[in-house]
């Protein structure tokens, strides 16, 4: 399978997400920001990191970037796009995903093991997971998930909310918000589930000796069901 | 021409930052504040004459780049 990792300037999780993708199995490209073309992809990634500095809001100018059109392009297409923390941010500030980012709601930059769980397994990301709640890692300032109501509604309708923030054990309560994010939501999908973004970061947890393997089921299952 | 717009949260949309200085400016004495919403404010030069071109270009600027019309307002001042 083959997968490519965009890099804007800013960007700092782009490595990681390529060790992770080479780990399991991927044949990775890196892919810089100002190309206009994408390799052929079975998976897009939008890495973490502070795109162009996070200036203006995070994402924003990211998301006006040369590349972008060909990313919209291919999601469009039913494309697989996967997009973790900055790249998150990235993706809603294109419209390919609802809702925004905003400053997390203790105004402080958020570094910390966390976990989520999986709301909804009808997709290539999470179908067959054999784990339905996975300690992950989260590092940011703005991964307080807002939406209007209206599309939080549309959101729930439609399945559309990939993972909640929880405790060890599962419970998605006020306790385990790490961030403020509405209705405890760590990642969303677009209607057609083929577009993920999340906040948190499954690249950093694929070895034991540095943090947990979470990371490892998450990827393992994706190309499992790529292939 | 100039062009200055102001770029604010819509109301309702949660401020820590506005939060944080109407707290602090409490702190200081000043018990009176009793709320701050922090904005952005641009200046830009737009190279055009005419005043109402400039600020329509001004008004497409704000809603496709300057503002996040999910959270935020944009007046043109």
């Amino acid at each position: 399978m083959n997968s490519s990792v965009i890099i804007f300037p800013g960007s700092n999780c782009d490595r990681d997400m390529d060790v992770a993708l080479k780990k399991f199995g991927f044949k990775n490209k890196m892919v810089w920001h100002d190309d206009d073309k994408l390799p052929q992809s079975d998976l897009i990634v939008l890495p973490g990191g502070f795109s162009y500095g996070d200036y203006l809001r995070c994402g924003s100018i990211a998301g006006k970037s040369k590349i972008i059109q060909s990313v919209i392009d291919f999601a469009n297409s039913g494309g697989l796009v996967l997009g973790i923390c900055n790249g998150f941010q990235i993706l809603t500030e294109t419209g390919l995903l609802k809702g925004v980012l905003q400053q997390n709601k203790n105004i402080e930059f958020i570094c910390k093991n966390i976990f989520v769980k999986v709301n909804n397994n009808e997709n290539k990301f999470f179908e067959n997971i054999d784990k339905d709640v996975l300690e992950l890692h989260i590092a940011h300032n703005e991964g307080n998930y807002f939406c209007t109501e209206d599309e939080l509604k549309s959101l729930e309708d439609n399945n559309q909310i990939a993972a909640y923030y929880c405790s060890s054990d599962g419970k998605v309560d006020d306790k385990s918000n790490p961030n403020g994010a509405i209705k405890n939501i760590a990642g969303i999908f677009n209607k057609k589930k083929n577009i993920l973004g999340m906040m948190p970061h499954p690249e950093r947890m694929i070895d034991q000796s540095l943090s947990g393997e979470d990371g490892s089921i998450f990827f393992e299952n994706l190309l499992k069901n790529l292939k | 021409m100039k062009v200055k717009v102001v770029v604010t949260l819509k109301s309702g949309v949660l401020d820590p930052q506005g939060k944080a200085i109407q707290q602090t400016l409490n702190g200081m004495g000043f018990a009176n504040v009793k709320d701050v919403r922090q904005g952005k404010y641009f200046d830009i030069d737009i190279d055009e004459s005419d005043e109402q071109k400039a600020k329509l270009s001004a008004e497409e600027i704000c809603k496709k780049l300057l503002a996040n019309q999910v959270i935020e307002d944009f007046k043109i001042i």
